[in-house]
């Protein structure tokens, strides 16, 4: 404990410890969140549109297509030519501007061809990519209104006159969707923006803070105090378990920061706080373990880092710390869980927002902590080489 | 009833206690063989110097006695305790001074003092006392808050030293404490070791330097290629070269002739004549020197200069190993 407190002293002292641990996982985090944060909740998008149709079916486009996109995040602004709708796209105001002509009201309901016109902004593909969405979903709307009113015609066997389709159309309209979609995730697995960059930043660099202990082994080496440290009346194997218990309480400190930090300044919401509170305990136990393993593989704590820093984003990559699993084709979702990182994500997946319990990490935990017991104990053994003054 | 008797002056038993012992020490690394069956004591009070070469097998030695390395075969018992890379006991006798600097740089003198002597199982009340004694006398009591990364590097080096003093070790472990340090540091880390040694204190010092044996080390053992060749007083080692001195006459004229004059004087075991003079190897220079002079010229050459040099363990190294201390 006296090496271990000593440590920790230093890496109050040892600003780029505090940076690794907890400055620049914080930042980062907010960055991330900021930018991307809402994107999986939110459109964020503008449109222009310009009606010179006026008819009741453009009407129904702007005042119900698109006033109902607002909820989500669109913002729609009438201009009153196409002109001035493409500036505004060229000039990257809107993402994209909807151009309805003249005589799209009466063009759909004769049964004749109309097309709605979307003027992108190239430098918004997303936006672009909405727009078209929208548009073409409300004309396949349409366009299933026109063939069951051609059905209907064509079972009764008389001929078609304007009141008969308006009236029609009108039941088409007004009817039920027959067959309703509901979104509904698969367990209670469901991460918001902000927690998800939060949690998946500061476990990418809990990778990093847990190798400090081990590096510091070979730091001691260089600097002359492993000689002093193993001439004092000290066991070799207390040396060791002193840097791990270093590691280990700075990884535990820097997550406990973070996730309270993350709580107040993100509103990341990380649910259960025995549940995560043991399941980060054990991440830190699996990334201590595993780092430790790989700086023994080193000479130098130079060498140490680089070969932490290879493994750390590698795994962090692979295990989902920088997009969700769930994007990930089939067999790299599955292969992602040889990474920590993954089962450390799943388990605060599961607890995110509240419904999960410990119950729920139980597999999680248990995986993390026996990649923590194999790679701390091949690093504990490996480690009495480093241990030489 | 039998009554040992001891003369006032002669040391007592306690104080002749032996601290450090060590037997038949071997080390390889693969097929280098780095140090060869080394052994010897060192009593209370006593200095005893390593002296050798860079690579001659000095660090290797004592980081075997420290505890630091474990040896393929030998013992070393430290203060009647064995010692093995495992031991705690026979570790606390011993005060370490590393060849590098091992001090924390961005810990202050006195925080490295607590860390270190807790380490040692120091209490904290003992710990503090010591801890101020040891600034004092490393003369860093009015710096003693200050972050170490800030200090000179003769501050560092009297630290390094003062932490390894710490706990009042029964042996000091010194390993070549003087490389890189100036002059004035140098001479305050010799008077250190001095001071020490004349409290009681067993002290294991290594160096290249043969100055630093001469003046510091009650014994000196001579190692080279991880063999100890010889051992003992400077007085002993020196007779190894039968205490002859060494006299180089700087001569002009018929300095041939001279030679020959030279070398029919009993008490003249060799000379050599040189273009610019006459080396000669004989006993007890000094009482010699006048009829020597007087020879020279009563053989028609001019003496010019004069050198005496003295046997010294430099000299003695040489004629052990064939090498000079420095190569």
């Amino acid at each position: 404990m006296l090496i271990a407190g000593k440590d920790l002293r230093r890496s109050v002292r040892d600003r780029s410890a505090i940076m690794t641990a907890v400055v620049a996982p914080l930042v980062l985090a907010f960055i991330l969140s900021s930018v991307l944060g809402d994107a999986s909740t939110t459109l964020n998008a503008e449109f222009a549109v310009v009606d010179q149709d006026g008819g009741e079916v453009s009407q129904r486009f702007v005042g119900q297509v698109l006033e109902s996109l607002t909820d989500q995040g669109v913002t729609i602004t009438e201009v009153d030519s196409p002109d001035e709708a493409r500036r505004m796209a060229e000039d990257g105001e809107v993402a994209a501007a909807l151009v309805l002509p003249s005589g799209l009201s009466d063009a759909v309901q004769s049964f004749q061809e109309a097309e709605i016109t979307i003027i992108a902004n190239p430098e918004s593909s997303v936006g672009v990519q909405i727009a078209e969405s929208v548009a073409g979903g409300f004309a396949a709307e349409l366009n299933s209104v026109r063939l069951s009113i051609s059905t209907v015609l064509a079972g009764r066997g008389e001929p078609a006159t304007v009141e008969t389709v308006q009236e029609l159309q009108s039941e088409a309209v007004s009817s039920s969707t027959p067959i309703g979609v509901e979104e509904q995730a698969a367990g209670s697995r469901q991460f918001d923006g902000n927690t998800f960059f939060a949690a998946g930043i500061s476990v990418f660099f809990l990778f990093f803070t847990a190798q400090i202990g081990a590096v510091s082994l070979l730091q001691e080496r260089k600097e002359g105090t492993l000689a002093r440290l193993v001439a004092a009346p000290v066991a070799r194997s207390s040396v060791v378990g002193a840097k791990a218990i270093y590691s280990f309480v700075l990884g535990a400190l820097s997550m406990a920061i973070l996730i309270v930090a993350s709580h107040f300044l993100m509103s990341a919401r990380w649910g259960d706080p025995l549940a995560v509170a043991v399941l980060v305990l054990s991440a830190v136990f699996a990334a201590m373990g595993l780092q430790s393993l790989v700086t023994t593989l080193a000479k130098t704590d130079e060498q140490a880092a680089g070969y932490g820093a290879i493994v750390g984003v590698t795994l962090g990559m692979l295990g989902g710390t920088f997009f969700p699993l769930s994007q990930a084709p089939g067999l790299m979702a599955q292969l992602s869980f040889v990474a920590p990182h993954a089962w450390i994500m799943d388990g605060l997946g599961e607890l995110s927002g509240g419904a999960g319990t410990l119950a729920d990490v139980l597999p999680a935990i248990a995986a993390l902590l026996l990649f923590g017991m194999i790679t701390g104990a091949l690093a504990f053994v490996r480690s009495r080489s480093l241990v030489v003054a | 009833m039998v009554v040992a008797q001891t003369s006032p002056g002669a040391p007592s038993s306690a104080e002749r206690a032996t601290v450090l012992e060590c037997r038949g020490l071997e080390k390889s690394y693969g097929d280098r063989h780095a140090v060869r069956g080394v052994g010897f004591e060192i009593v209370r009070g006593e200095t005893y110097g390593l002296l050798g070469p860079n690579g001659a097998g000095k660090t290797t030695t004592i980081s075997m006695i420290c505890g630091l390395l474990a040896r393929d075969a030998g013992e070393v018992v430290v203060d009647g305790k064995p010692l093995e890379t495992t031991s705690t006991e026979a570790k606390n006798a011993i005060g370490y001074v590393p060849q590098d600097l091992a001090i924390y740089p961005d810990l202050t003198a006195r925080e490295n003092l607590t860390f270190f002597g807790r380490l040692y199982g120091m209490a904290r009340a003992d710990l503090k006392q010591r801890s101020s004694e040891i600034l004092e006398i490393t003369g860093l009591a009015d710096r003693s808050d200050e972050r170490t990364d800030g200090f000179s590097g003769g501050m560092k080096r009297r630290l390094n030293i003062g932490i390894a003093l710490l706990h009042k070790p029964r042996l000091l472990v010194l390993d070549e404490p003087t490389v890189g340090v100036d002059p004035q540091s140098r001479n305050a880390i010799l008077s250190s070791v001095e001071t020490l040694s004349g409290e009681g204190m067993a002290v294991l010092y290594t160096t290249h330097y043969m100055e630093e044996a001469e003046r510091l080390c009650d014994r000196v053992g001579i190692i080279d290629e991880g063999e100890v060749k010889a051992e003992g007083t400077r007085r002993e080692l020196v007779a190894i070269l039968g205490e002859r001195d060494r006299v180089s006459l700087d001569a002009s004229g018929d300095v041939n002739v001279a030679a020959r004059s030279l070398a029919e004087l009993e008490a003249v075991d060799e000379v050599t004549a040189s273009d610019g003079g006459i080396d000669l190897i004989l006993q007890d220079a000094s009482s010699h020197l006048p009829g020597l002079l007087e020879v020279v010229a009563s053989a028609g050459a001019q003496v010019t200069g004069v050198n005496v040099v003295e046997p010294d363990l430099e000299a003695v190294f040489l004629k052990l190993t064939g090498k000079a201390l420095r190569d």
